[in-house]
């Protein structure tokens, strides 16, 4: 039976979940489940994978857009069927895998995927992301489709990936450094512990839409969003319930905007986008850790936007040269101190780098040992 | 040629990296989506963004499909006249199999359904990990919900103040570290939780992320309430030769994971002994040692040699609780709450914990107060008295260093209950 809209409830079927993922396991990883032995890469963005009983199965890593057309999902899949007896998976940093059991498929794979491109000419499926090499950023949706991002997400993705394309392809990192951006402080892609996050900020206090605050919103949720309690209560020019903020006290977090819909922030010059560094979430070697402000501001400059694709690639040349081996970016600031962090990047050390929010004094400094 | 001018989303069709605006014009030539004018109104209601540099995205409004609180994303366009075929242009979430592996027929029904009922554009995938369908008008949701439960077999992700969407790394399907199934829980946990992920009752969003080891490909300890992590509490199994091997370079260290740079012949000492955070491995030359019971399972050994090194065989997971982004009190990492628990379908003993703890924060908690800063407003110390936990120092990094202990009058001989009047026979005022 099709859909009846004018019985609509006929026939329901709810919370039945997400299909079972071992139905789409190709055979040699149904077969060898559990029992996977070693890995290695062969190149960047080629693994084989062994299993005890000497079962191997090869992945080829390509890299993806987050915002994916239907179309460039079928030719995925006419790929798949080509050479992986369609099967595919995709990694949580938006790459596609490719995954064959017959070694002598692997190479027409990679010449298969290397020769595709878009019309205008980027490449369809670059391959790399793997091993001490720069992945995929994972993002958010940006001025593509929300309503509360300071920037956008796709374009400067793109940006920043074409400024990163060599080190996607190939493994020159002292260890992986993991770039991620998050379009505004909710942060959706949870950008907090990545090597590089690109995050989008307001610099403007949310403004009031007087005659119609009372209508769209709860006042008293809106007030009791803020953080820092600088909203409070008010009358409009025309006499009407609203609100007023304290733009001493915004931290510029937008919780209230999310709260209520009369009270924009976003700006062509207020929003813009701040960088962070040294974050990691594996327990490798060190503990994880959070990504420290490092730059404040760098304006949206759309459609390229030129300095954060620069400041990106200046991070990540000075630490390529400097770091040892094995040493995540954090590592290697911390083990050179923050003060040789900015001498070396030249990046300049403004106020806007101290602490001054909840728990600030953690991160001041209560020693005498620094560097000169 | 599509409907609007865009010169600043064609400067996004150069340079190597896939164009995202390159495929969406694909799509605005190609398509077969019933949504005719939207992958092209699309574009140009973003090329208006590239100008004003401020989003064009209206607040969602309510919508969604009947019984179900979450799923769907409400988006309205602000300029509707100027883009009408993405006036309305809502998100699907549909919730991914464990770890994301599709086959193409699979993939292919999700495509023509999303043809039937939608845009054509997705994002593969969101970052809770869901199959995103992006923009459709309100109209095509029951249909869509219908012939997606009907036809594919497949039901909706979470989202609001719900369950999130659970997310795990690809665990034992391809992966020599794997301590748990991580698949399975997570998609056990999913499915025993459907009314919490489809009927939001929560104070504010939850999410579960399950990595099968310490590595933590699915970042479940930056970005998930309750993360479950893979360990083990035995020896990691050594085989010498292959040691000797990657020391004697036969074998590439790493994995491969360095090779396209010269980083000079492979020095066990430098590049594993000495890294190992807890020193407790030593290298004679012919033998490595290690000494489990100081070792803080951080995987870098492991990570260096697969080939010699393999994780421990009494496999199970430590749960840690209340990572969240920094909306609103700050960014928070979890915290180690149970530092080992068995991992073994049904997931009972994880299940009961679980529980606890919504129960608790459904009933403390506050209007869009997430786990860990109830945790912290609360205390670590009533979080598990609630779960039942007895406190243990592997839940801090090191015991607290002010002396303001909130005693209880139970724990205080006596009570506090005191009789001035006797206090003053010995002491006159």
């Amino acid at each position: 039976m099709p859909y009846d809209p004018s019985n609509p409830l006929q026939d329901r079927i709810t919370d039945i979940g997400p299909r079972y993922f071992r139905e789409f396991f190709p055979p040699v990883i149904e077969k060898n489940f559990g029992k996977w032995e070693y890995h290695e890469i062969l190149e960047p963005g080629v693994l084989v994978h062994v299993a005890e009983g000497g079962d191997e199965v090869y992945t080829v890593r390509v890299g993806g857009c987050r915002l994916m057309s239907v179309e460039h999902l079928r030719e995925i899949c006419e790929i798949a069927d080509k050479y992986c007896d369609g099967y595919l998976r995709f990694t949580t940093r938006n790459n596609i895998e490719f995954l064959v059991s017959d070694k002598s498929k692997v190479k027409p794979l990679i010449d298969d995927l290397k020769g595709r491109k878009f019309a205008a000419g980027s490449y369809k499926f670059p391959i790399g992301g793997t091993g001490s090499g720069i992945t995929n950023i994972v993002h958010t949706q940006g001025w593509a489709h929300c309503h509360t991002p300071a920037i956008d997400a796709s374009g400067v993705v793109k940006a920043v990936m074409d400024g990163l394309f060599e080190e996607f392809g190939s493994m020159n990192m002292p260890a992986p450094v993991r770039v991620s951006l998050a379009c505004c402080l909710n942060m959706c892609g949870a950008v907090h512990c990545s090597d590089i996050a690109i995050l989008g900020i307001h610099r403007k206090p949310p403004m009031i839409d007087g005659e119609w605050i009372d209508k769209l919103c709860e006042l008293p949720l809106a007030i009791a969003a803020c953080p820092t309690a600088a909203i409070k209560p008010a009358k409009s020019a025309g006499g009407l319930k609203s609100l007023e903020v304290n733009g001493e006290r915004c931290m510029f977090c937008g919780n209230c905007y999310t709260m209520c819909a009369a009270m924009p922030l976003a700006d062509e010059v207020g929003s813009g986008i701040a960088i962070l560094v040294g974050g990691k979430l594996s327990n490798r070697i060190s503990k994880p850790k959070f990504s420290k402000v490092v730059i404040p501001f760098i304006p949206n400059e759309p459609p390229r936007w030129g300095s954060t694709v620069a400041a990106v690639k200046n991070i990540v040349d000075v630490y390529a040269k400097d770091a040892r081996k094995y040493e995540r970016l954090g590592d290697w600031a911390e083990r050179i101190g923050w003060e040789r962090f900015f001498e070396k990047t030249q990046i300049p050390f403004t106020h806007h780098l101290i602490d001054d929010y909840r728990f600030a004094y953690t991160t001041w400094r209560q020693s005498t040992q620094f560097k000169f | 040629m599509g409907k609007h001018k865009t010169p600043m989303l064609d400067e996004l069709e150069n340079g190597p990296w896939p164009s995202f605006v390159s495929d969406i014009k694909q799509q605005v030539e190609k398509g077969k989506h019933i949504l005719k004018d939207a992958p092209d109104d699309l574009l140009g209601v973003l090329e208006m963004s590239y100008e004003d540099k401020v989003t064009h995205w209206k607040h969602g409004g309510i919508v969604g499909v009947f019984g179900y609180g979450g799923g769907i994303i409400g988006r309205y366009c602000d300029q509707p006249q100027q883009f009408p075929g993405v006036a309305h242009f809502h998100t699907v979430r549909v919730n991914q199999p464990s770890s994301k592996y599709y086959t193409t027929k699979f993939l292919r029904e999700l495509c023509d359904l999303w043809d039937r009922h939608g845009s054509g554009l997705t994002n593969m995938h969101g970052s809770t990990g869901d199959i995103v369908f992006l923009g459709t008008t309100t109209d095509h949701l029951e249909p869509l919900f219908y012939d997606m439960t009907h036809e594919l077999n497949q039901d909706l992700g979470g989202s609001g103040s719900n369950l999130r969407t659970p997310e795990c790394c690809l665990g034992m399907s391809r992966c020599e570290f794997a301590c748990y199934d991580s698949q399975e829980a997570c998609h056990q946990m999913t499915n025993a939780y459907q009314e919490e992920l489809h009927r939001p009752a929560f104070p504010y969003k939850f999410k579960f992320k399950f990595d099968a080891c310490p590595n933590g490909c699915v970042a479940s300890i930056a970005r998930s309430d309750m993360s479950v992590i893979g360990t083990w509490r035995d020896d990691i199994r050594i085989n010498q030769e292959a040691v000797k091997a990657y020391v004697g370079g036969e074998l590439k260290p790493n994995a491969g994971a360095h090779s396209s740079r010269d980083w000079g012949k492979f020095d066990i000492i430098a590049e594993v002994i000495n890294l190992c955070p807890t020193n407790c491995m030593c290298w004679d030359g012919s033998k490595l040692e290690i000494n489990n019971a100081e070792c803080v399972r951080c995987m870098h050994c492991l990570n260096v040699m697969p080939r010699a090194l393999r994780i421990g065989e009494d496999r199970g997971a430590s749960i840690l609780f209340g990572a969240k982004a920094p909306i609103l009190e700050g960014a928070q990492m979890s915290t180690l709450t149970v530092p080992f628990m068995k991992m073994e379908p049904p997931f009972d003993e994880l299940k009961e914990l679980i529980e606890k703890v919504w129960d608790w924060w459904m009933e403390e908690g506050k209007n869009r107060e997430r786990l860990g800063e109830l945790i912290q407003r609360k205390s670590m110390q009533e979080f598990l008295r609630v779960i039942e936990l007895e406190p243990d120092p592997r839940m801090v990094d090191e015991p607290r260093s002010n002396p303001y202990i909130f005693w209880k009058e139970e724990e205080v001989e006596g009570g506090w209950t005191r009789d001035i009047e006797v206090y003053r026979t010995k002491h006159p005022r």
